[in-house]
């Protein structure tokens, strides 16, 4: 079943901070075999004009998706989880995710399509810091695929 | 933000060294940790086959993180990047074995912008399938 298209442009209440750490950065360069040392040396990134070390582009997505699960599996939209393949991501950068941030995100509903039975839903994740100031934008495109007939 | 990449040294066609990254099912696990993604279609074989899958599948955003790569190590530092996006086309399948898959990036400048900025586009294959579509960023150089 389609989903309902009153949904769109419906925000949900901001996340609690999410504290991004040192180690949790070097974790994730080290996951995707990166060894850019602004990700891992706090004077490497100072040498290039940083407070902190800073986290790879992609970071970001482990914390806008727990965010997203809030529309995710909002009860009344009634997404078919199990059906949903990510479709695209975008970012868009005010300033990079340094360590030590604390993030909001705020998830709003952009977009709702059905196309050939299956349900296109597009994210947006607005990324907040403690001081209010706007981080980065994350969109999130997921497809639930059509269910096969029984 | 300190680009090592200066604006008037590049033109639209000026590319990118391409790179090529391995991915095992090692490298999935230590991903699927560090992101908090643990969908078992990326470590479980039985229940990728049951989904109707190859085999196990990298994640989308280990793929899209790798790409990047190509960008942040040309132009030093990651914060140039300001903005990223990709579309998921087909999956980057891993077997289980000791080689996995391998993901083939090569990237391009594709147009001079406003405020030194320059759009690069990526293109990541994995084997002869393009992995990923409408892969674009924009970058400020210095």
């Amino acid at each position: 079943m389609a989903l309902d298209q009153s949904f769109v442009g419906r925000s949900y209440p901001p996340t609690d901070p999410y504290e991004v750490g040192r180690e949790k950065i070097r974790e994730f360069a080290v996951a995707v075999g990166d060894a850019n040392p602004a990700y891992a040396d706090p004077e490497a990134a100072k040498a290039l004009g940083h407070p902190d070390v800073l986290a790879p582009p992609t970071f970001v997505f482990a914390i806008t998706f727990k965010a997203a699960g809030q529309v995710i599996e909002d009860p009344q939209l009634g997404l078919d989880y199990s059906r949903v393949v990510h479709g695209d991501q975008k970012f868009a950068y005010t300033r990079p995710v340094y360590a030590g941030d604390r993030l909001t995100v705020t998830s709003t509903i952009e977009n709702i399509k059905s196309l050939a039975g299956n349900d296109i839903l597009d994210i947006r994740g607005e990324v907040h810091d403690a001081a209010g100031e706007h981080v980065v934008t994350a969109w999130t495109k997921l497809v639930a695929r059509a269910a096969e007939e029984a | 933000m300190t680009a090592k990449i200066a604006y008037d040294d590049v033109e639209v066609g000026t590319e990118l060294p391409a790179q090529t990254f391995p991915v095992t099912r090692a490298t999935l696990v230590r991903y699927a940790g560090a992101s908090g993604d643990f969908n078992p279609i990326h470590w479980n074989e039985k229940f990728a086959v049951e989904v109707g899958l190859p085999d196990v599948i990298a994640h989308g955003m280990f793929t899209m993180a790798e790409a990047i790569r190509v960008v942040t190590d040309w132009v030093g530092d990651p914060a140039a990047v300001v903005e990223y996006g990709v579309r998921f086309t087909k999956p980057v399948v891993v077997p289980n074995d000791d080689k996995g898959a391998t993901i083939e990036v090569s990237a391009k400048v594709a147009a001079l912008l406003e405020d030194r900025q320059v759009r690069v586009d990526l293109l990541a294959k994995s084997g002869d399938q393009k992995v990923l579509g409408m892969s674009r960023a924009v970058v400020r150089l210095a």
